[in-house]
């Protein structure tokens, strides 16, 4: 088996950042002051923006929160106390900011007793981790100035659950920069960050539902629009073409149904696969980009947590729903890049790649079993050099629900990554599927067969998939990495 | 026949209904929720006027706090602002006060200003009473109106007065562009927030921009 030699997907560049799976999430860079100091032009604004915050401080809270419905008692209710994953976060003050599930006002005295437990520990030198009780795990990530906390009765693992904890902290790093939320809670510890936050709660919800039920949190990898290797390079040299002479501009990102269509970057820079989860996000939970051109700052945590880039973004056309942000550093180029985005509409409208990239989404794609691996339920691909990934659709008997599979995916993931004892390769068998992880330094692979296979059939399957993805990798992947 | 082409921005409140408001003008459609408007969107669209053609290219700003360093990007070199609330929120009026102040002390040029009271559909739960609205607005110079997005009462008087309120403005500012005939307009619509650079209009018929790039921040 360690003879093949196929890594499907993989390229020399990669326009996305290469990760590993579990790889150091609280690492950030620096890269906006690079850029601004390539091109000086970009007058500094942080500082005036900072005075308009200050100035507003002290207004008193909305009464947004007495408004908030007093019908919904949730507080210890059996419905409340039943859901599978609770994820709280809080300031270092035990200020409530975010509860998944009933009025955070309503569950102070909670929040209060996560403050106490951190600072308790933390009185000792030391930070806590988790508790298990039984099935429930209460995984705590103390990230200052926040304090993330998510009790779980999923059977993910506490490696997995502090991965969404981090997303989770992304997200608010994402509307905010890490540096205004250092600087507000240097101003005042026991600030409500809710007020800054009010209508970001949907965009966690959103967020740790997709890190649920999408491997693409869990891979690190982001699953492309499968179009034909033509296609994707005249989209993405429409892109250049257009914004070439733009300075500034860092990422053009065009995608669709949450799978990258195409990126085109700065040279030097890339996007981190998950910054590029948050930006799938931001698309997939925000309707209002649909109806109009906008105009939006936001910040890339992984790519520089300090300032904002500042987005345009729309969807293609009427009759091509493929959504184009383009990423500048430059706060006031609006309209250069609307106009830019007329120009790339118009040359995908001249060489038929609207049309490509509809009958794409159209199609519902391959299953398992129609690309001729009848044993094969499912499987996940991701290749590590590109940190994209594969999946077909979902055949029986996951179409009715996921959940099963998600779980077994998540369960084997764990083993590979387990870090007393990770695995290379696992193949295990249970009374209603079987299923092999393998783990080598290009990919990762994990296949669910038929429960009745044997261990050879399962390998020599393997090998043909493999190949089979190979054939097919310049459909399936983003394989160049182009530039502006 | 003229045609001038204004820059409007949408203030407010998060939640008033600037996006309903727009929309409903615009595509005259309405959603009961929709999603909170993130950073700001752009819609254009025209409006005729006492025999004049105005085209209203409008900034439709977010209202949630977090996006109020944001906002002089939109309201410099606006020719109108729309301040939109809720007729049923009390808190939302108070907001409208606190954009005036702003843009008193940051905004040189003459700008026409118009307050909107949004949902007179809920006229039951109404906080702020017209008597209230209406003796601000004279305080500050403003032209008043009530309307409801989601029932489409009142919408298209906005707009109107809006165009009217911008062919007054003519020649009081340099922000505003006025154009002898069709052409010209369509030209630049999609042409950015100008001023004190010497502009130089393509003629062509389809509608697209030329590409001199404006900044927001250099001016007034």
């Amino acid at each position: 088996m360690s003879t093949l030699e196929v890594e499907p997907g993989a390229a020399p560049e990669s326009g996305l950042v290469t990760t590993d799976t579990l790889d150091n999430f609280d690492e950030m860079s620096c890269s906006l002051e690079e850029i601004k100091n390539i091109n000086p032009s970009i007058e500094d604004e942080e500082s005036n923006d900072n005075a308009i915050i200050n100035e507003h401080f002290d207004e008193t809270v909305s009464n947004d929160n007495e408004v908030a419905s007093v019908d919904d008692d949730f507080e210890l209710n059996k419905d409340w106390i039943g859901k599978d994953k609770h994820v709280f976060v809080l300031s270092m003050a035990g200020k409530p900011i975010y509860s998944r599930y009933g009025n955070e006002d309503k569950l102070a005295w909670l929040f209060g007793v996560m403050q106490t437990l951190v600072s308790f520990i933390q009185s000792s030198d030391d930070c806590i981790q988790s508790i298990h009780a039984g099935n429930t795990h209460f995984v705590f990530l103390v990230k200052k100035p926040l304090i993330l906390v998510t009790v779980s009765k999923t059977r993910e693992s506490e490696s997995q659950l502090r991965i969404q904890l981090n997303y989770v902290f992304n997200q608010i790093t994402n509307i905010l920069t890490l540096t205004r939320l250092n600087k507000i809670y240097e101003q005042r510890q026991n600030y409500d960050l809710r007020r800054l936050l009010s209508g970001v709660e949907r965009l966690i919800d959103h967020l740790l539902t997709f890190s649920e039920n999408e491997p693409s949190v869990m891979l690190g990898a982001v699953q492309c629009l499968p179009l034909a290797a033509s296609v994707r390079d005249t989209i993405s040299s429409a892109i250049t073409g257009a914004c070439s002479k733009i300075k500034n501009l860092v990422f053009a990102i065009l995608l669709a149904n949450n799978k990258l269509i195409t990126l085109v970057r700065m040279k030097k820079y890339c996007l981190h696969p998950a910054d590029l989860h948050l930006i799938f996000n931001l698309v997939q939970a925000s309707e209002s980009f649909k109806n109009s051109e906008s105009w939006t700052p936001l910040c890339l945590p992984r790519f520089d947590a300090s300032g904002f880039l500042y987005g345009h973004v729309s969807y293609l056309s009427e009759d091509c729903q493929a959504c184009l942000l383009l990423l500048t550093v430059e706060r006031d180029v609006f309209f250069t890049l609307s106009e830019a985005k007329q120009k790339i509409v118009e040359k995908l409208r001249r060489s038929n790649c609207l049309e490509a990239i509809n009958e794409s989404l159209s199609t519902p794609g391959e299953s398992s079993a129609s690309a001729g691996f009848v044993e094969i339920r499912h499987y996940l691909y991701k290749c590590k050099s590109t940190s994209q990934f594969y999946q077909p659709i979902l055949s029986p008997p996951y179409t009715q629900t996921k959940e099963p599979l998600t779980r077994i995916y998540k369960r084997a993931h764990h083993r590979l990554h387990n870090s007393s004892r990770p695995l290379k390769l696992m193949f295990e068998r249970s009374a209603d599927e079987a299923i092999l992880a393998w783990d080598t330094k290009g990919f990762e692979l994990f296949v669910v067969f038929e429960p009745l296979i044997d261990t050879s059939a399962a390998i020599m399957l393997v090998g043909r998939l493999l190949n089979w993805i190979k054939k097919k990798e310049e459909r399936l992947f983003h394989l160049n990495a182009p530039t502006f | 026949m003229k045609h001038i082409v204004g820059k409007v921005v949408l203030l407010g409140f998060q939640g008033v209904g600037k996006t309903a408001l727009v929309t409903r003008y615009v595509e005259n459609s309405f959603h009961r929720q929709i999603a909170p408007t993130v950073g700001a969107s752009f819609f254009t669209c025209k409006v005729e006027a006492d025999g004049n053609m105005v085209t209203l290219q409008i900034w439709d700003t977010a209202g949630q706090e977090r996006f109020k360093a944001m906002a002089p990007m939109f309201y410099r070199n606006a020719n109108a602002a729309l301040l939109v609330f809720d007729l049923t929120s009390q808190t939302s009026f108070e907001s409208i006060k606190m954009w005036v102040q702003e843009l008193k002390g940051n905004v040189d040029e003459p700008m026409m200003l118009c307050m909107v009271g949004n949902k007179i559909d809920l006229n039951d739960q109404r906080e702020v009473s017209r008597e209230q609205a209406l003796a601000y607005s004279q305080s500050i110079d403003a032209t008043y109106l009530e309307c409801s997005a989601k029932t489409d009462q009142g919408v298209g008087l906005i707009f109107q007065k809006l165009a009217q309120g911008l062919l007054r403005l003519q020649g009081l500012t340099s922000t505003l562009k006025v154009y002898d005939d069709d052409i010209m307009a369509n030209s630049s619509e999609l042409e950015a927030t100008d001023t004190a650079n010497e502009e130089t209009v393509n003629v062509s018929i389809g509608s697209i921009a030329h590409g001199n790039t404006v900044n927001f921040g250099k001016c007034c």
